[in-house]
């Protein structure tokens, strides 16, 4: 069953270019990546989920009914982490969660309690007075407090620490295993690589591409960087080399195949300096996607 | 429910910071009033010598200050405004305020309508706004009571001055609420506040300086201008459906905007 049904979605604000015609399905249990630079319609997006906007044309489903029409009966079930912390004015970080649990119908007072204690979350500090990181927090517990069905993430790690991020991610695999469908939308690709079974991608307000993350590795260009002593360019004219460059002796290109290959041709010579890294999303739009 | 709790509790600091003042201020302004009403016949020369259209400005044609209801009425120009910028304070952060500190994202992503949202807030403004009416009853009729040098007044009338706290207010709330939903952004609530309440009232300010009568029709300081309602006690009918059909329009437009907006994230 798909959780998620878009179908033709199209929002312009004003003659500003939102998203336009945006299909796509996102099947039940999934981890589903949604992954574009900053501006390319991704809030956009999920904000149409949620009914913030309304839509110029186009439907956006969730659990087979229309976003619009049910939204309050959709969003029973649907647990949002948005991009930007928010907090009201001189309230406890324990009154919002308890507000935010007053909307559901169901009591979820134990549960509140546990990911508050997963987080590190002290109840009892004021919200203005929180850092950002800990004001990302209080957003991931009030969005997880009901066990949503539907999950939805916008770049929701900026601003929490790699441990954070890890306990986040080990809480987001959690609740996908007891059955949760996740929705992820993030500008950066190993982080959706690291949890997404797959993921679309979307640019300047279109989808470009939609791939299972395992297929979209194994098609990964890498960044290949090489230093070396009478270094020749034409020696590396093997079939998956793209984008050659050469500065003196340093060859910069991208690559994508077997990396035995690559590595046999590099060993031919006195390696000064090598790094070899995943492109940046920006980079794989502007190579791959060419 | 849940909605009209949250917003109360979060407006019972600003009921205070108004209601205390405004006490304050009539409180000053009444104990006054034994020392005026005693040299009436000067007060009344002074005022005949000073240029009618200032006097009409503030409201003071053919007005007797010597009298009770002649002071009050006088005094309670400042209490109307006062009481225009909270109701405008409420109507134009209404909404607004969540969407200026991101907590529109988290509201509405709530299963909650907007419609919903919109009556949970609109009810708790109401409450407090009713709040404030109580305690400027009982400050006026305190006041009344205890400076009011032994002059004959009549308690009937200001309870009719009174009686028109609420439609006052209900007024500036709905029409602040629209204009916060006509414009694309409401960056700051004070200066609005502060726009609609005085412009309001320089309507009928220089209305009563030029002489016409058009303009001032749409002010509520018109509809319930206090030195008439207490030297005729009983309101302006025509003026007040005026006010009630304004509002209950601004507050149905409210509603339809509302439910219409698109929630613009902040980036």
């Amino acid at each position: 069953m798909s959780v998620i049904e878009v179908s033709h979605l199209t929002k312009y604000y004003g003659k500003a270019r939102g998203i336009i015609d945006v299909s796509f399905n996102v099947e039940e249990g999934e981890i589903y990546g949604f992954i574009g630079p900053n501006g390319a319609g991704k809030s956009t997006t999920i904000r149409l989920f949620l009914s913030l906007i309304y839509p110029s044309s186009g439907q956006a489903k969730i659990f087979g009914k229309d976003c619009i029409q049910f939204g309050p009966e959709i969003r029973q079930e649907i647990g949002y982490l948005p991009s930007e912390v928010f907090y009201y004015e001189g309230m406890k970080v324990l009154d919002l969660l308890k507000y935010s649990a007053s909307f559901y119908k169901k009591d979820s007072t134990e549960r509140m309690l546990d990911l508050a204690d997963t987080m590190e979350l002290d109840l009892k500090r004021r919200i203005d007075d929180l850092s950002y990181g800990n004001k990302k927090k209080v957003a991931i517990v009030q969005g997880l407090l009901h066990q949503p069905k539907l999950i939805i993430l916008d770049e929701p790690t900026s601003g929490l620490d790699p441990l954070m991020q890890k306990k986040f991610f080990n809480l987001i695999k959690e609740e996908n295993q007891r059955g949760a469908t996740v929705f992820f939308s993030s500008h950066i690709l190993s982080e959706v690589q690291r949890i997404c079974n797959r993921v679309a991608i979307i640019k300047e307000g279109s989808i470009i591409n939609i791939q299972d993350i395992k297929s979209l590795q194994k098609d990964n260009y890498k960044k290949i960087r090489v230093t070396a002593k009478n270094l020749e360019a034409n020696s590396f004219s093997l079939p998956g080399i793209n984008n050659l460059q050469q500065e003196n002796n340093t060859l910069n290109f991208f690559y994508k195949g077997d990396l035995n290959m690559i590595l046999k041709a590099i060993s031919a010579y006195d390696i000064l300096d090598l790094s070899i890294e995943e492109p940046t999303l920006e980079e794989i739009f502007m190579h791959y996607y060419e | 429910m849940n909605i009209y709790k949250k917003e109360l509790a979060m407006k019972f600091k600003s009921v205070a910071s108004w209601v205390n003042p405004i006490f304050i201020l009539m409180l000053a302004f009444m104990s006054l009033y034994p020392s005026f009403s005693a040299e009436a016949s000067l007060l009344d020369e002074a005022l005949a010598n000073m240029p009618p259209e200032l006097l009409a400005a503030f409201g003071m044609t053919g007005i007797d200050l010597s009298t009770v209801a002649g002071y009050v009425g006088f005094i309670f120009l400042f209490v109307q405004i006062c009481l225009a910028i909270q109701a405008s304070n409420y109507g134009f952060g209404l909404v607004s305020i969540e969407e200026r500190e991101l907590t529109a994202d988290f509201l509405l992503a709530k299963p909650v309508s907007r419609t919903q949202i919109m009556t949970g807030k609109l009810l708790a403004a109401l409450t407090a706004l009713t709040i404030t009416n109580l305690a400027v009853w009982a400050s006026t009729l305190l006041v009344i009571n205890l400076f009011n040098a032994g002059n004959e007044y009549q308690t009937g009338s200001f309870i009719i001055l009174l009686l028109s706290i609420l439609p006052f207010q209900l007024f500036f709330l709905a029409v602040g609420l629209l204009i916060s939903l006509l414009v694309k952004r409401v960056r700051s609530v004070t200066p609005l506040s502060m726009a609609l309440a005085f412009g309001m009232y320089l309507l009928v300010a220089f209305g009563g300086m030029l002489g016409k009568d058009s303009l001032e029709l749409i002010s509520p300081f018109r509809h319930f201008d206090s030195n008439y309602i207490l030297s005729h006690s009983a309101f302006e009918t025509p003026l007040v459906v005026i006010n009630i059909a304004v509002s209950v329009l601004a507050l149905v437009g409210s509603y339809i905007l509302y439910k219409r907006r698109n929630i613009r994230s902040a980036n």
